[in-house]
Parts: structure tokens; sequence; C-alpha cells
């Protein structure tokens, strides 16, 4: 190749890059270790403690723990909180990431910091903030008890909440990559006479499918572990306003630590589940651009 | 996806609207009452199912004391609360109106179906020599006890100390006070509730005393490992008062007045004596009282009226914003 014979500034730059990772070996193997080390004490060693606490008194008293009427409500409970916020906020994140990424207009900007706001606003105050607007003295708490309606301290608020919280995951993902795909592709559908409607499902939602689901994973991940914003708006009435992380809390704080643990490793195992969902995702979707770069490659 | 979503709006709808016929009730309680209600919920359910037919459902919430009262005021449907101390159930009756001033005075007892006094757990052998309230003041005692500003508990700690000093100094309130920042500058975690100290003693290992409900450190003696730890009962004490409501205006648009009604009465009855008795609350009736006699040490308690007034006062002279409370805590800081 050219840059054999004519060094250029980016061998320069090769070149000290490989000079920077020729360190002492002993250098590089304390570094790894060091690493590997932190993993250990502060992820493995954790989740071994979790699933052998769990199984620290038998296999019977972890699966009761499970099938215990209150735990089942506060799986049932997660569940139905996870299944309605998420496919909500997948929507929601596909409409904003539509329209910041496709489209021009005033206020752009800041309509993607108010997106981030729930990662920037900690969970009890998300919690508190709807404890201020559906509370019984809140903004619209009377008018709510006049009517019968409950929003916090009941499901609703539990999903409001789970809502909130997870509403930038989809969005996030979304924007950048709907950004940099540009317009060209829909402006090609369009010169060949597709709809608008027809557009977006054929040629824009494909472009962006692994990234979306990469979103909703980590989505789903944060709705089901969700604590601090919903225990605000629980209540915290067993069997009823409980989710998975609460009913783990009130096990641990009445001294019955195995099912605590029980429970809890139930949630890491979804935790598990979710990071093999997010490895398998990312791996279609690096092979997804590496296809379309030799395509593009081909084409020219 | 829409068949997700519609069946997910189902099961919403269905939360909303309440299962069956059954009556349930909601008892929003404070935090150590979780092993009483346990077996108190079960026994009334039977006592209640013989007497009338009707099938009862009792629902248990629990936290700090003013933080449950707070949830309550906030709207959560409580059609009983249970909590450590009356002054919670006044912000209930000030802030919300849910039920009227006077509610202390419907039920026997200043509507305290049962007591509870402070001591102190520590662990085996007392290896810090911890006899009566002037050794946690001693440097090097670590001592743990929640936050006054959240927990019930907390504030019956802080003014069982308070009147011990007060009433050794011979009322002399700048002994009392002297007392008290002494003693939180031995404590080096504040917990929002009397669970959260006494997982921080027992199960952290944190403290070499704590200062707890009686009902809270014998269970925690008794039950979590006698062989770790020691009851150290003090000269004197308080003698708390936790009380006990109905929330008129949730029972009466929810149709369960007379359900709650006896879910509290039955708290006075030969049974529901027995059963808080068991899980270490001084019961108010004298034969179940002396039934149990052995459990219960004999300490010399003095009333919060001998020692700060009403709650109200002592409300507003300790734990609001600004009150003593506050100055020694961050004047140790």
């Amino acid at each position: 190749m050219a840059s054999i014979t004519l060094p250029n500034p980016g061998v320069l730059a090769a070149s000290r890059a490989v000079q920077a990772t020729t360190e002492q070996p002993w250098v590089r193997w304390s570094l790894i270790a060091i690493a590997v080390a932190f993993l250990g004490v502060f992820l493995f060693l954790p989740l071994a403690i979790v699933f052998s606490s769990a199984l620290e008194r038998g296999v019977s008293v972890y699966v009761g723990a499970l099938r215990e009427p209150d735990a089942m409500a506060a799986i049932k409970l997660t569940l139905i909180a996870a299944g309605i916020s998420v496919p909500l906020n997948m929507i929601f994140g596909i409409t904003a990431a539509w329209a910041i990424g496709k489209f021009d207009f005033l206020g752009k900007s800041l309509l993607i910091t108010l997106i981030d706001l729930p990662f920037s606003v900690s969970p009890v105050v998300s919690g508190l903030i709807y404890v201020l607007i559906f509370g019984l003295q809140g903004l619209l708490g009377p008018w709510l008890a006049a009517h019968d309606l409950k929003i916090i301290f009941a499901v609703p608020g539990i999903v409001l909440a789970t809502m909130f919280v997870t509403f930038p995951f989809v969005a996030r993902e979304l924007i950048p990559l709907v950004e940099a795909q540009g317009t060209e592709e829909e402006e090609a559908a369009l010169t060949l006479g597709a709809s608008g409607w027809q557009t977006f499902w054929r040629v824009t939602l494909p472009n962006v499918k692994w990234g979306l689901l990469y979103g909703v994973i980590l989505c789903n991940a944060r709705a089901m572990g969700e604590f601090g914003a919903v225990s605000v708006v629980s209540g915290h009435i067993r069997g009823r306003t409980n989710t998975m992380p609460l009913h783990i809390e009130i096990l641990y704080n009445e001294y019955q630590f195995a099912p605590a643990f029980a429970v809890a490793s139930l949630l890491a195992l979804l935790a598990l589940a979710t990071l093999l969902a997010k490895t398998v995702v990312e791996w279609k979707a690096r092979q997804q651009s590496t296809e379309l770069q030799r395509m593009s490659g081909e084409a020219l | 996806m829409i068949r997700k979503v519609c069946f997910f709006v189902a099961i919403l709808g269905a939360s909303l609207l309440g299962f069956g016929q059954r009556v349930t009730l909601l008892n929003v309680s404070y935090d150590p009452t979780r092993e009483l209600f346990q077996d108190y919920n079960a026994a009334f359910a039977k006592y209640w199912k013989v007497k009338t037919g009707q099938d009862v459902t009792i629902q248990q919430s629990h936290g700090g004391s003013s933080k449950q009262a707070r949830a309550v005021i906030d709207g959560l449907d409580a059609d009983i609360v249970t909590l450590a101390l009356a002054y919670d159930i006044d912000a209930i009756a000030d802030k919300a109106h849910l039920l009227p001033s006077n509610w202390q005075s419907r039920l026997p007892n200043n509507s305290s179906p049962y007591t509870s006094t402070i001591i102190f757990l520590v662990r085996k052998g007392n290896p810090k020599k911890i006899k009566d309230w002037d050794d946690l003041i001693r440097p090097g005692v670590s001592v743990i006890t929640p936050n006054p500003k959240t927990s019930g508990g907390a504030r019956w700690n802080y003014l069982a100390a308070w009147g011990y000093a007060l009433r050794k100094s011979g009322g002399d309130e700048s002994k009392a006070r002297d007392f008290v920042s002494k003693l939180f500058a031995n404590v080096p975690v504040l917990d929002s509730g009397a669970r959260g100290s006494t997982t921080t003693f027992v199960e952290r290992g944190m403290g070499d005393v704590l200062i707890a409900w009686e009902n809270e450190a014998l269970l925690g003696a008794n039950e979590l490992g006698k062989e770790r730890f020691e009851i150290v009962v003090p000269s004197t004490s308080i003698l708390c008062e936790p009380s006990v409501s109905v929330v008129d205006r949730v029972v009466d648009k929810k149709g369960t007045r007379a359900t709650a009604q006896a879910y509290l009465e039955y708290l006075y009855s030969p049974e529901g004596q027995e059963i808080a008795a068991k899980r270490y609350y001084r019961p108010r009736s004298a034969a179940v009282l002396k039934k149990y006699a052995a459990q219960f040490p004999n300490v010399k308690l003095f009333t919060i009226a001998d020692i700060a007034g009403d709650w109200k006062q002592a409300q507003a002279k300790h734990f609001a914003d600004g009150g003593i409370f506050d100055q020694v805590y961050s004047a140790n800081q």
C-alpha cells in the first residue's frame, strides 16, 4: 500500500499507538489482574452471594418464597408495570426519534434535553412529582378523590412512575441512529411513490430494528428493577402495590433473608437474561452494519 | 401488539375495580408491628367469620410511623391506622381532616390498646458494660437509634433519654439538652425506621448498643439469637403508647366502618391482648399482663406528660424544623 513508502501522519500515529501498548509485561498483567479482581469483588461475588443465600435453606424454601401469594402478586405487578410502560415508551421513542432525526424545527435541542430529564432527576424526586400532582393534598388530588379515581398508592401510579424513569431509553438509543441514516432513503421511497406510512414501515423501521430492540431491552431491565420512584408512590401494601424490588426490601426487613434473596435472585436472573439478549442484539446489529458496508462497497 | 395492550388495560381495569365481594381492610402501621399484625389479622379474620359470616382480608403496609402518616395524608386509602404515637394520627386529622381531632377519646386507654417502653439491646457479654442511660454518652460507645424526623420509635427513644436526664437533674433543661447532645454525638447512622436500625445493629453488626422498642429488642434477642445479644434494662424509661384509629373518611367511602371498628375493638379483647403480649407488647388487660409478667422486665416508667407536656408541645419543641433535635444534631456534625 501507498502508506508503506510514504510515511504519513496516520502511520506515525499507529506506530505510537503500538508503542503505547508495549508496556512491560508485568504492567499489562497487573492492570488486567486489577480489572479482573475489581469485577470479581464488585460483580461476581455479590451475584454469587445472592444465589448462595437464596439457596441457603434449600430448594423448597426457594420455591416456596417465589410461590408465596405476596411474592406472586409482586412478580405479577412488576410484569404489568413493565408490560405497559415498555410498549408505550417504545412508541414514544420511535416517534420522538423520527421527529428529531428526520426533521428540523424550532426548539429541537430543547426537546432532546427534556427527553433526557428523567436521567438527570433522582428517582425519588420523580416519584414525589406524582405525589404532588395526584396526592390527596396535591394539584389534582381532590378532583380525583371526588371521582373515586386512584392514581398514586395504586397500580396506575406505579405504571406512571415506571414510565417516567424509563422514558428516555428507547428515544436515546434511536435518535443518533436515525440522525446518522439521514433522509436519502426515505426521499428515494417517496419519489418511487410510497406513502408516508409505507416509507416508515418499509424503510425507516427496518433500518433501526436492532437499535430499537436494544433500547427496549434496556428499558425493560430498568422498568423491572426500578426501586426509588416506585417506592414513593407505592404505599407498600403487600399483595397489592408491591413490586419485586419493594417486596425484596420488605422480606429483608422481616428477617426472612433466604426468601428475600430468592426473589432477588429472580431479578438477577432477569438481568442476566437481559445481558444475554443485549449481547445477541449487539452482535446482530454489527453483522447488519458490516453487511451494509459490504453491499455499498460492491455497489461502488 | 394491540392484543397485548388490550390485555394489560383489562388487567389494569380489573385491579382498579377491586376483586369480588369480600371485605378488604387496609391497616397502615409502623415498622415493628409486622409480626404482631400477621398473627392478629389471622385471628380477627377467624373471629369475624364466625361472628358475621363475612370473609375479611386485611392488607398491611409498614414503614416509619411519620412516613406512613404522610402517605395516608397524601391519599393512601387506610381503613385503619395503627401508628407509633398519637402525634402522627393527629397529623392526619390536622393536615388532611380524614378523621376528627378527638379521635383519641373514641377507644379506651387513649386509643392505645397495648403499650411498650424503650430499652437497650447489647452484644453478648455486654463488652462495653452498658447498664443505664449514662453509659450511652461515654466516649467510644457507639449507639444505634433511628431518625426522630421520620421514625416514631426514634422520638420515643429521644424523649426517654431526655426524660431520664431531666428527672435526674431535678428538671434542669440545659442538663437534659447537654445529655441528648452527647448521646447523638455517639450515633454513627440514623436509619429512617426502627426496623432499619434493628437490621443495622443485628445484621450489619454496627454499634455497641441499640436503643429500641421493648418489643423490638425482645424479638431481636429471643428470635434472632439469644447467643448473640443481651437485653439491658435501664433504671427508668418512658411509657410508650402506640395509638390506633379508624380513618373516618376512608371507611365511610368504602362502607367498611363496622368491620374496621370491630377490628380495633377486638384488639382490647382477651384474645387480642394475648396476641399482643406474645409479640412482646405490654397488654392493657391486667389479667393478661399478669400471665405474661415474666417476659416484661421491671422498669420505672414516666409518661410523656411528666417530661414534655403533650405530643403537640413535644413535637414543636423538640422535633420541628429548628427544634432542639436539629440544634444538637447539627452542632455535632
